[in-house]
């Protein structure tokens, strides 16, 4: 038992260390998914998540496997296609959805021959899926900290930001700040996927964000305990994950990534707050 | 007499056709005015556009001075996400948002005036329900208590009693009244005339244009509500641009 569940992370460092990366990042993910899915926003998330390719890569090229360079070049490029696709969609009559998957098209196509150009294809694989097993201390530093300034400054914007998705025509007869909270809690989705680009890579990082957020709306039914619960399963799943990994070989992004979907689909079928099996149950209806 | 809202050559519209046309009038501080009209009479238009929610095409409204958020405004369809997972008692906070902003938490007074305001709507007990779980009047007497923390000088409702049963639209109308007796001007569209007449003594009859304006015996006349009738056509495709706004 000690051996399956602890061993692994007391015999070696870069266990534990995957193990705090992913931790880190179950925190500051968890109530940004939470927010992203509430708007109907999850597939923003996913389409952020590959724009930021494109700007690692360049860092890549211009610097090699240089944690800053990286950092930098994907924050600027997932900010660029946030605004860009909302000016689209906002000067064009082309809905949102469409202009955000012609530009995570682009971007995925474009980072992927950008890297090409000088790595090799172990480090495309790195991009796509990450490599949390190799975090070094400038990048867990980096991730703890983007965990901690996301909770920082969501408990700053969090009235608007929730008011803004409840009624923003409300908010707006009230106050100005609707849009700045909005442009800000962008920032804050494409800080924690470039957080998350460097444990799971561009494909999977959107994943810690929105399933376990996924996973809260079928345990909780205020927001509150969505978030709770988002985070607890991000952090299970980083530990159960990379146990799965440890043991069976599995590439270990990928098996975080799995075990959050088991989760996910365990609470699709029993969840208490509108999952399957419950709502088959037969029960007799209340008298009031 | 003091105006509190002055509307001056105003004409609102979209896409260049105008949907209030060269609207001149003044309504007075603690006014309850109705303003009434047939479908597309550009009566939600003009409230927008008091708000600030749409930008006149020429002329203007004045505020008298007023900060606009501290006019509170209760559209015909709010735009709230029922699904989202938040609380009568939360929703209904949010109403203060003038007093405690962004960060100030809500203290034993803030609480205090919540718990008058849902017992003023008749909600006691609903604090905890998420807001998804309530009928359509019940989300009207939400909506109305949040109106009621907002403690506005001007209060503009776009057909407040729509789609609500009788009871709830004569609860409703109560606080209505009360605003009235407090001082606060109040605009509501409405199409329920015989409430008009027996409740509100001021009416504006519109119809893309002004078509009267004044107390309601004088206003609600036979003539003029088939004037109204008759004037509300579909924009026209093809109109040649407005000369009196050149003038």
């Amino acid at each position: 038992m000690y051996d399956l569940l602890i061993g692994p992370f007391q015999e070696f460092e870069f266990m534990r260390r995957a193990l705090a990366g992913t931790v880190a990042l179950a925190f500051g993910a968890g109530p940004v998914g939470v927010i992203l899915m509430l708007r109907r926003m999850s597939l923003v998330g996913d389409t952020m998540a590959h724009a930021i390719l494109p700007g690692a890569a360049l860092g890549f090229l211009v610097a090699g496997l240089d944690l800053v360079a990286m950092t930098l070049g994907g924050l600027a490029a997932g900010l660029t296609v946030a605004l860009l696709a909302g000016a689209v969609a906002r000067a064009t009559d082309l809905k949102e959805d469409a202009s955000l998957a012609a530009f995570f098209l682009m971007s995925l196509a474009l980072g992927v021959t950008i890297v090409s150009m000088r790595g090799s294809n172990v480090d495309l694989l790195n991009f796509l899926f990450g490599s949390v097993l190799a975090l070094d201390d400038p990048t867990l530093i980096l991730m703890a900290s983007i965990a901690t300034v996301s909770l920082v400054v969501l408990a700053v914007i969090w009235r608007p930001l929730v008011l803004d998705c409840v009624d923003p025509g409300f908010l707006r007869s009230v106050s100005r700040v609707g849009t700045p909270a909005y442009i800000v809690f962008l920032t804050l989705l494409v800080l924690n996927l470039v957080g998350g680009f460097h444990a799971l890579g561009t494909l999977l990082s959107v994943g810690i964000v929105i399933v376990p957020a996924t996973v809260g709306r079928f345990w909780a039914r205020d927001i509150t305990g969505m978030i709770a619960v988002a985070v607890g399963t991000g952090a299970v799943s980083g530990y159960v994950g990379l146990l799965v990994s440890f043991h069976t070989g599995a590439p270990s992004g990928p098996a975080i990534i799995l075990v959050a979907a088991v989760v996910y689909i365990v609470s699709v079928l029993f969840g208490p707050v509108g999952g399957v099996l419950p709502r088959l149950l037969p029960r007799r209806h209340l008298e009031a | 007499m003091i105006p509190q809202l002055a509307f001056r050559d105003l004409t609102l519209g979209y896409d260049r056709h105008p949907a209030i046309h060269h609207l001149d009038g003044t309504v007075e501080r603690g006014a309850l005015l109705a303003v009434v009209g047939p479908n597309g009479a550009g009566k939600s238009t003009l409230f927008k556009g008091i708000v600030g929610l749409l930008r006149p095409l020429s002329g203007r409204v004045d505020l008298c001075g007023l900060d606009r958020r501290e006019v509170a405004y209760l559209p015909q369809v709010a735009d709230i996400d029922r699904s989202f997972p938040v609380s009568v008692y939360d929703l209904v906070a949010m109403g203060l948002w003038r007093s405690i902003g962004l960060f100030a938490g809500l203290g034993a007074q803030e609480r205090h005036r919540i718990h008058h305001a849902l017992e003023a709507v008749g909600l006691t007990g609903f604090e905890r329900r998420p807001i998804g779980n309530l009928s359509g009047g019940q989300l009207q007497r939400v909506l109305f208590a949040r109106l009621l923390l907002q403690d506005a000088r001007v209060i503009v409702l776009d057909e407040p009693f729509n789609a609500i049963d009788a009871k709830t639209a004569a609860d409703l109308f109560a606080l209505v009244r009360r605003w009235h007796g407090e001082g606060r001007t109040i605009l509501a569209a409405l199409h329920d005339l015989e409430m008009v007449r027996t409740s509100f003594p001021e009416v504006l009859l519109l119809a893309r244009e002004k078509v009267a304006w004044g107390p309601a015996e004088d206003v609600l006349t036979p003539a003029n509500l088939q004037k109204a009738r008759r004037m509300c056509e579909a924009f026209d495709e093809d109109a040649s641009e407005c000369r009196v706004a050149a003038e």
